[in-house]
């Protein structure tokens, strides 16, 4: 149903929800003179999609253009098919855009991915999801470092669950692995393929431990069905009863963040507006709305400060990738 | 108590104008596809997913079952008639219903196919709401292990499907294992005959193995066929609403149908092909007009076709609380869950009670609206029995191809489909079972990730699988599966021999 949302989307332009009048501050005035579109590197339904749906939304309802939005996804190969394609085909047209995230990082080196991040521009990062490291609620570990202790005492003794293999979450088992000084190879990491496969693994107690995505446990940790160790933001998470890793003593803290970037190619001039649309996306209620409902953290990070963390985790994820034997 | 309070939240939801009308147009469509020859339930799935692309989760699962049901119906109908079964489950129905129809009694054999699907349909959804939250309770202590043991119930079960060449069944097993192997190996990342390409990262599709090979594969079959055998619909006339003495006759079946498809379909080893022969067979034993089997026994349509009917709430029972899909069907069901991020497992009636409970009282209304739209219309369904069959089976084609192109867009998944279907082609020729094929792809990945989970958290400990009681319990069934059915024979002799009184 791909024509659902420009659809939508000129409904909304017909019927003057457009509001103020788009466009950037400024710089390319015209800018945008026709539809955006946005593309999500996954099926539809995951945290991809909704970032790429959300945008779409917050440009249109928000009022921050009024040429309307159309999402679309591209699947398969981890997100690099997307990559792969959007790069080949959009060169220099700044109405296109495309979200990644982190995992998309990792997703490049594992597949080999001839097209890179470095190919395309960096528009801005825009929200982070943290990791939550939990146990089931029978388990005779109570704190981070009692779990870690044992970890460092008998590694493969410690069964780690957690998403798919080269996934934020076998990125931070693996880092903190490395602050106790444990060996990458001889972490028992087992990859679920998602909190669906996971939880009933963690509460049949066929894991010792686990760490995904916080939203993933938020019922099972309400319901009492497990507890919950650590949280892996830099900061304690409002409203959430754990301390940060690093509280915990652990030098270890991960963001799976996400952002949007543009085709190679388009012009500074082009660049700046499309990241001051962006940043004027970021500040519509539509868009603080969205953050709240799915307990997105806001993480902006725009233009060349963006490339340049982008640059820092490819080497940092590659590097942890490497480790555990993952990439060559 | 519970549950009948989550199932009157279930019929809430379900009878909302839009769910009654999304019910409305699955059974139609399913109908529809079901009636035309060579298309079973599994394919119509596979061939109409990407229509439900857009609606809600609860909405499109609805269309499905819709679908799913429909096209039962559907096939019966052609099964009858035609006598060319779309799928294993509606073969055993064929053997009585196309003498009936041929001797003119095809109304009251349609009439008995689609009041016995209906009957037999209420009875295993009954079995469904009671039995599927009971399963998923104890599916929450279920580890690797048990899992593995199930998955090696559900594989011994394929045996029963190889047919007549052990030899031809194996090699249709194992080549869809194989097709299962492609793509990245999900404990290490490493990448398995991929070829180097990308699009192969993410392995092959089940839908592009079904279509491939049911609907490429059977509409070349079709054509290349179409110069020797000349397949005349029997002419459809008398009275369709069955009379005192049928009415008599067929109800127990019904019943007995309704029961074996629910158990058998409910079990590990699930699919439809075992209740309806067994069905048959006992409705066979039981009648009182045993001379009328083979030439038209209206106790041979009304049983396996419940039973056909009845083995779908079944099989829903180890795919909603275990997410384990025991047949093809399934499996294109278990597709479309994901498709929405909706994982199958002992969570789910946890974590989407509207919907499991909405998707069980839409297949209670669904059954009504078939029983409603069949029996008056069978007249209308029969008219597309009319269709030019170079006309279907190019569409076939035409649909396969565009359907999977629909659902990802990759140039690389429409030559896999053709190969595939090329494939199914040769198969088909050669008599090589292609039920086996699917099940190797679609058991197979899952066993093998149960097995390496199940090692990984052991370190590599083989004991794990003969200290846990439930893993052994289930491992000790599954050989008691596979050798009973050769060994229980000689014993039962040898013990009549002993025995004076018997």
């Amino acid at each position: 149903m791909r024509w659902a949302v420009p659809l939508a989307a000129s409904l909304l332009v017909l019927t003057g929800c457009g509001g103020e009048s788009g466009g950037g501050d400024g710089s390319a005035d015209d800018y945008p003179s026709q539809s955006i579109e946005i593309m999500a590197p996954a099926d539809p339904g995951g945290g991809y999609d909704q970032t790429a749906r959300s945008i779409g939304r917050s440009l249109d309802e928000g009022g921050v253009i009024d040429t309307g939005t159309e999402v679309y996804n591209v699947p398969g190969a981890s997100g690099t098919a997307g990559l792969t394609q959007f790069v080949g085909e959009n060169t220099g047209n700044p109405h296109q855009l495309m979200v990644i995230g982190k995992i998309l990082v990792g997703a490049i080196e594992q597949t080999d991915s001839e097209v890179e991040l470095e190919d395309t521009t960096p528009i801005a990062r825009l929200t982070a999801e943290y990791d939550a490291v939990v146990v089931p609620a029978d388990s005779e570990y109570e704190t981070l470092e009692e779990l870690m202790d044992a970890f460092e005492a008998d590694p493969g003794g410690v069964a780690w669950g957690g998403g798919s293999v080269g996934g934020v979450d076998q990125i931070l088992v693996a880092q903190l692995a490395e602050s106790v000084g444990i060996e990458p190879a001889e972490i028992n990491y087992i990859p679920y393929s998602g909190g669906g496969e996971l939880t009933p693994a963690i509460l049949s107690g066929d894991v010792t431990a686990a760490a995904s995505g916080l939203a993933e446990f938020q019922d099972e940790i309400d319901a009492g069905d497990m507890r919950l160790l650590a949280v892996s933001s830099e900061e304690v998470i409002e409203g959430v009863d754990a301390p940060t890793i690093m509280d915990a003593g652990y030098d270890v803290s991960i963001a799976n963040w996400r952002g949007v970037v543009a085709p190679p190619e388009i012009s500074d001039e082009q660049r700046d507006a499309v990241v001051s649309m962006i940043e004027d996306m970021h500040d519509t209620p539509e868009w603080q709305e969205t953050l709240e409902s799915n307990n997105w953290d806001d993480f902006l990070l725009t233009g060349e400060e963006f490339g340049e963390y982008i640059d820092a985790e490819t080497e940092d994820i590659t590097q942890t990738l490497t480790d555990l034997g993952i990439v060559d | 108590m519970d549950v009948l309070a989550d199932l009157l939240g279930g019929f809430a939801n379900a009878l909302e104008p839009q769910y009654l009308l999304y019910a409305a147009i699955g059974v139609t469509i399913g109908t529809l596809v079901g009636v035309l020859p060579g298309i079973g339930p599994a394919l119509a799935l596979a061939l109409l997913l990407p229509l439900t692309y857009g609606f809600d989760p609860t909405g499109a699962l609805i269309i499905f079952a819709g679908i799913y049901y429909g096209s039962l119906y559907g096939g019966a109908i052609t099964s009858i008639l035609l006598n060319t079964p779309g799928e294993a489950g509606s073969v055993a129905t064929a053997i009585e219903g196309y003498p009936m129809a041929k001797a003119g009694r095809a109304g009251p054999a349609l009439a008995t196919a689609v009041m016995g699907s209906f009957s037999a349909g209420i009875i295993s959804t009954l079995g469904l709401t009671f039995l599927a939250p009971l399963v998923a309770n104890l599916a929450r202590n279920f580890q690797a292990t048990d899992y593995f043991a199930l998955m090696v119930l559900a594989f011994v079960s394929v045996t029963a499907l190889v047919g007549t060449s052990v030899i031809r069944g194996m090699i249709s097993l194992f080549a869809g294992l194989f097709v299962g192997l492609v793509g990245l190996d999900f404990l290490t990342g490493q990448q398995r005959f991929t070829f180097g390409s990308a699009q192969l990262l993410g392995g092959i599709d089940i839908i592009i193995v079904v279509i491939g090979l049911f609907a490429i594969g059977e509409a070349l079959y079709g054509l290349a066929r179409l110069q020797y055998a000349k397949e005349q619909a029997v002419e459809f006339a008398g009275r369709i609403w069955l009379n005192r003495e049928e009415r008599s006759r067929v109800w127990k079946p019904w019943i007995r149908g309704g029961l074996l498809g629910f158990f058998f379909g409910s079990m590990p080893t699930g699919g439809s092909e075992v209740p309806t022969f067994l069905s048959y067979n006992v409705e066979k034993r039981l009648s009182k007009h045993k001379g009328e089997f083979g030439k038209g026994a209206i106790e041979g349509v009304a049983g396996p076709e419940a039973a056909n009917n009845a083995s779908f709430s079944g099989v829903l029972v180890p795919l909603l609380t275990l997410g384990i899909p025991t047949s093809a069907t399934a499996a294109i069901i278990l597709s479309a869950f994901q498709i929405y991020n909706i994982q199958p497992g002992p969570q789910l009636f946890e974590d989407s009670p509207d919907l499991v409970w909405t998707l069980i009282a839409s297949l209670f209304i669904g059954n009504i609206m078939l029983l409603a739209i069949n029996l008056p219309l069978v007249k209308l369904w029969i008219r597309i029995l009319a269709i030019p069959k170079t006309l279907l089976y190019t569409g076939i084609l035409v649909f396969g191809i565009l359907g999977v192109y629909s659902l990802s867009g990759s140039i690389t998944d429409l030559l896999l489909v053709c190969a595939i279907g090329a494939a199914g082609f040769f198969m088909r020729i050669y008599d090589f079972p292609v039920a086996p094929a699917v099940l190797g792809a679609i058991l197979g990945p899952m066993m093998e990730t149960q097995l390496r989970r199940a090692l990984s958290i052991s370190q590599n400990d083989f004991s794990v699988f003969f200290t846990r009681p439930l893993t052994v319990g289930l491992l000790l069934v599954a050989l008691a599966v596979l050798v009973l059915p050769a060994v229980l024979p000689r014993l039962l002799r040898r013990v009549k021999r002993t025995d004076p009184v018997g």
